[in-house]
């Protein structure tokens, strides 16, 4: 005989059981990106048509260099969960839903460690 | 989604049979302009790249990014940037749970909406573009 409750039987059965962090980890990236885009605007906007030594000698600062760098991670990751959102809401056939997912993922990290890669050496080598 | 229940139904976000509104325009203006900037993105990394490379790939890709394209490609991501940026702190706004009420939504929109074109005629005055 099972003396559990109606209640404590169904407890724990929901679907991933991480929807709330996950949602929380959204929300806490977009409001990391805040101040990170401020400061990327600064550094980058003066940046764009300038001569090279220009922009390798303003990642010279320890402090330009990993503020963009962070910008680059959380606004990448923040890219990848949004267009997987977007994705999941208009994309409703199984094996394309598949494909865009993964193809989105693939997308994502490598723009953003090609980011990393490209400051880290301009940093390092410039 | 079980056979039977498919159907013709109309799925969510229902964006063609709802009337279009100050609050789902101004919404769904946030989701085009964040998935519009990844391309001004994939622009901005290749050409970081570009200048971690070398002196000459450095020099043909910026002399892309302050062409015309470049620039009405850069400006069109700035105002993006900026949109999604004021747009996504009134959805924050929203999660935390204020400013449900029409005045409130409705003001919020278009604070926004002015909001990205001032913020983008600041940064392209900052950039110095201008001058």
């Amino acid at each position: 005989m099972n003396f559990k409750t109606d209640r404590s039987k169904v407890s724990g059965l929901g679907s991933a059981k991480s929807g709330a962090s996950h949602w929380f980890g959204e929300r806490l990236k977009s409001v990391a990106l805040i101040p990170l885009t401020i400061i990327f605007i600064l550094v980058m906007a003066p940046l764009i048509g300038k001569d090279h030594n220009v922009v390798i000698e303003s990642f010279q600062n320890p402090f330009t260099s990993i503020s963009i760098i962070l910008f680059f991670l959380i606004t990448f990751k923040h890219l990848e969960e949004g267009l997987q959102v977007v994705i999941e809401d208009y994309v409703h056939s199984k094996g394309k839903l598949l494909f865009l997912i993964i193809f989105n993922k693939l997308f994502c990290w490598t723009f953003g460690l090609t980011a990393v890669f490209a400051i880290l050496k301009i940093t390092f080598a410039g | 989604m079980s056979e039977r229940v498919k159907g013709n139904r109309p799925l969510s976000p229902h964006l063609t049979i709802y009337r279009p509104q100050m609050s789902s325009i101004s919404s769904i203006l946030v989701r085009i302009s964040g998935v519009s900037l990844s391309f001004g993105f994939v622009l901005i990394v290749w050409w970081l790249l570009a200048a971690s490379t070398n002196i000459k790939y450095f020099e043909s890709a910026n002399s892309i990014l302050s062409s015309w394209f470049g620039i009405v490609v850069l400006i069109g991501s700035v105002w993006a940037l900026c949109y999604h940026s004021l747009g996504g702190i009134r959805h924050l706004i929203w999660d935390m749970g204020y400013g449900f009420d029409l005045k409130t939504a409705d003001r919020m929109g278009w604070a926004v909406i002015i909001g990205s074109f001032v913020l983008t005629f600041v940064i392209i005055c900052y950039s110095g573009a201008l001058s």
